[in-house]
Formats: C-alpha cells, structure tokens, sequence
C-alpha cells in the first residue's frame, strides 16, 4: 500500500510495491484518457529551490494530465523562504493547502528532513543535492524495462560524474536490488563513486575504469552521465573534467548491436548529437517515460488510482 | 597522591586514556548533576601508564551510549553496598542518536537547526557511522 508515503530513496520502496507503479504507469501509457481525471481536486506543490527544467516541467505535466491543480515555486527567493523560515515551517504551512509535495533542494538530505515535518502529505525528492534522485531511478526503471524486458542480470555500464551524480547513486543502489545485475563504473578518477555507494555492493558485481572503450563491448547498457558544473568549487577543474567522455559513432560501433544508451539529461557534450539517430540511443523516450512514471507514482501515493477500476 | 574515599553507590569508569576524561565528563553533562562526580587525572597506571578515572556516586541511570565512541577501551563498574556487583565492557553502539554532527559540508543539517541526528554504525574498525540524511559516512572525533 502506498497511499500516504513518503519517496525519498529508492529503497523505500519495496520490490513489489515498485513494481506495482511499473504495471500503472504501463496502463497510464496504454490509455492515457482513462486516467485524466483521476486527480480533480487534488493539489501538488512544487517546490524548487534549485533550477531543474525536465523534471519539474514533468511533475507538473504529470498531476495537469492526472487531472489535477499545481501550487509552488521554482525560485526560492520568491517564497518565504528569503525572509529566513525554516524548511519545517514552510512545510508544515504547504499541507495546510496541499495534497502532495515535490521538492528539489541544493542541499543534501533535505527531502528526508522535511518528511519528519509532513503529517498527512506525501513527500516526494525531486533531487537533494549529488544524493538522491529516486523519481529518476524511477524513469530508468520504465525505460530499462520497456527496451530491455526486465532488470535482471544485466551488465550495466555508468559513465561520467560518478562522485556527485544523483541518478547515478539512486539507480546503482535500485539495480543492486536485481538478480545478477553487474555494474562497469567508468569515469575520471577524481569522480569515482563514492565509498557509501560501494559499500553496498557485493565485490564481484562491479568493477571500475578509467577507459570506456575497452568496456563499452560488454555492456547491455550505457548510463551516460553529465559532468556538472555547478557541483565543482573550481571552474578550472570543471573545464578539465567535462569532456572527459564522448560517445560518438566511432565507440558506439564497439557496442553491442542491443545495447541501450540512457542519459538521464540535459547533456552537454558527453554523448555527440550524431548518436542520437542511432536507435540504441533512447534517452529522449526515457524523458517521456519520465512523465508517466510520476503520473503512476502520484496516483499511488495519493490514492486514486482505485477509482478507475476499468483501467487497474 | 590524592585519595579519594570508596565509592559506596554509583558508577566508576575506570581505564579512561589520559586525556580524554574531560571529553567524558562534558559528553555524560555530568556538570548538569546534582550527585558527586569526581574525576581524577593522570593517575600513574601500571598497563597504560597514565590514566583518567570518574566516579559519580549516583542513583541516576547514564546513558553510556557516546563512552565507546570516545575510548572503546574504558571499563565500567557498577557500585552498590560498596561492592562492585557489575562490569561492562563497552562496544560501539549500532545507532546514536543527538550525540554526533554530520561532517558533510553538502548535508542539510549544517544549514538547519536538526537537533537530533541519527547516525547507523557502518565500520566497526574505522568508528564510521552513517548519516541519517545525506548517508555520507562520518568519524566520531573527540573535539566535537
């Protein structure tokens, strides 16, 4: 049962309860119309204290298509939030009006603080700084299964900023979940991934590189990633650093004819625009996927979904 | 050599590393008790050469949870009738909770006032614990 939960990290879900949001949001997919009213007079509040456009614009399109209303902020120096008040009483005022809340925040661990705050009003991270991006983990799930047909024993190549990227971080800790599930984590030294998210993982399903044309011939799918700059106190690193990795036709020819290319996006240079006519490169339907999966998830956690019995 | 007379009641810690008694003392607010706290400093020690040692001679319950982040290797005796009727050996605690501070510069509770943070025991050897929110991994250090 997910009504009234909180979606902070991938694994506050389980298996099954993923699963379920999985099998809603391919029937949101296969009839979109059946679920556009499903949320008259519900509320979500969008909160953004940070800059994101595909996923704010998603959520927002999301709970339009689900029939609801949208409340909230994609700046915070236009909320309370500039004369000094505190995260727990800007939510707590928010479920006064509010349904459900989204929230991105530059800073890590916020959408867990604020979840302590909420009574009555499910939270879901949009973001929380290089931590967590479960809405993300989310999108890739649909995407790996729609193309690849399920999530097990995959040998799953993650590419770029593996230090502060937050999809990355949610997805490794949500695939580990799978059976035999093997991970190749390419990227510059000085943006390995991060001790916490090793330690999770059992030695012998991952290994680490420095080089993506050695490995790219074994991967069932590339997770491409950005380097962002807003994570690196020094542009001069940044600018070292962000072109480290391109995918172009010449590496994608070493790949298997299969292979999926997934990028959570916005990309900047990490993947040329000549790959993108490839049909291996899916990450512009993953975008889309985006949108249903959060249509299914806040249906789930509003608890609504029931009321289309025709659909379920 | 000071002599302190024998605990009738309460609780001895015994095998603090030298130093590191004053730590204890302000982790355990024993300034915030009524009941008599003494605690010694250097005393000579035969294994460890010097020592801290405190005496608190008390009714109260203490929450030694923050002792085995301090020194793992400190013994408590419990004291009733003048007799020592029970030893503890410490061991790092799977959770703390209000006693450490997350060292991550990109974790929220730097910029809120968070009051009580749990931290979940990651690495025995290391003293790692994880943050409840960022879930970065933090050292207890004695200066916090």
């Amino acid at each position: 049962m997910l009504k009234g939960r909180h979606l902070i990290e991938p694994n506050d879900f389980s298996l099954d309860e993923i699963e379920s949001i999985m099998q809603l949001a391919d029937n949101i997919i296969a009839n979109p119309e059946g679920y556009s009213m499903v949320c008259k007079g519900k509320l979500l509040a969008s909160l953004f204290y940070e800059p994101s456009t595909r996923t704010r614009f998603s959520f927002e399109a999301a709970m339009l298509r689900l029939g609801g209303e949208i409340i909230g902020f994609d700046d915070p120096n236009n909320s309370s939030v500039s004369k000094g008040e505190s995260l727990g009483d800007t939510i707590r005022t928010i479920e006064c009006y509010s349904d459900i809340a989204v929230i991105r925040h530059p800073r890590e661990g916020t959408a867990r603080l604020v979840s302590k705050f909420a009574k009555n009003m499910p939270i879901i991270n949009a973001g929380d700084g290089g931590h967590e991006h479960p809405t993300q983990t989310l999108t890739d799930l649909l995407t790996i299964r729609k193309f690849k047909g399920g999530y097990d024993n995959h040998v799953v190549g993650v590419c770029g900023d593996l230090l502060f990227g937050r999809t990355i971080h949610s997805l490794v800790k949500m695939l580990s979940r799978y059976q035999g599930v093997k991970f190749v984590f390419i990227s510059p030294k000085e943006l390995q991934m991060p001790e916490n998210i090793l330690n999770l993982l059992d030695d012998g399903i991952y290994k680490e590189t420095t080089n993506l044309d050695e490995v790219i011939g074994d991967l069932d799918i590339l997770y491409m990633s950005r380097v962002q700059r807003e994570r690196f106190v020094s542009e001069e690193e940044y600018l070292r650093l962000k072109d480290y990795y391109v995918l172009d036709k010449k590496k994608m020819k070493s790949a298997k004819k299969d292979m999926i290319v997934m990028h959570p996006l916005p990309r900047v240079n990490e993947i040329a625009t000549e790959v993108d006519d490839d049909p291996r490169a899916v990450y512009f339907t993953q975008a889309k996927y985006g949108m249903y999966v959060r249509m299914a998830l806040i249906a789930k956690l509003l608890g609504v979904e029931d009321k289309n019995d025709k659909c379920i | 050599m000071i002599n302190v007379s024998k605990l009738k009641k309460g609780i001895i810690i015994d095998h603090i590393e030298a130093g590191h008694g004053f730590e204890i003392y302000k982790a355990l607010h024993l300034n915030d008790i009524d009941d008599v706290v003494v605690l010694l400093k250097n005393i000579p020690s035969k294994k460890m050469k010097q020592k801290d040692l405190i005496k608190i001679e008390t009714d109260m319950q203490i929450d030694m949870t923050v002792l085995g982040l301090i020194d793992p290797n400190v013994t408590i005796n419990f004291v009733k009738n003048g007799e020592m009727y029970k030893k503890v050996k410490l061991t790092l605690p799977q959770v703390v909770n209000g006693i450490m501070k997350c060292k991550n510069p990109r974790c929220i509770t730097q910029y809120e006032d968070v009051r009580e943070i749990k931290f979940y025991l990651v690495n025995e050897e290391k003293k790692q614990y994880r943050c409840e929110y960022c879930d970065a991994f933090t050292t207890f250090i004695e200066e916090d």
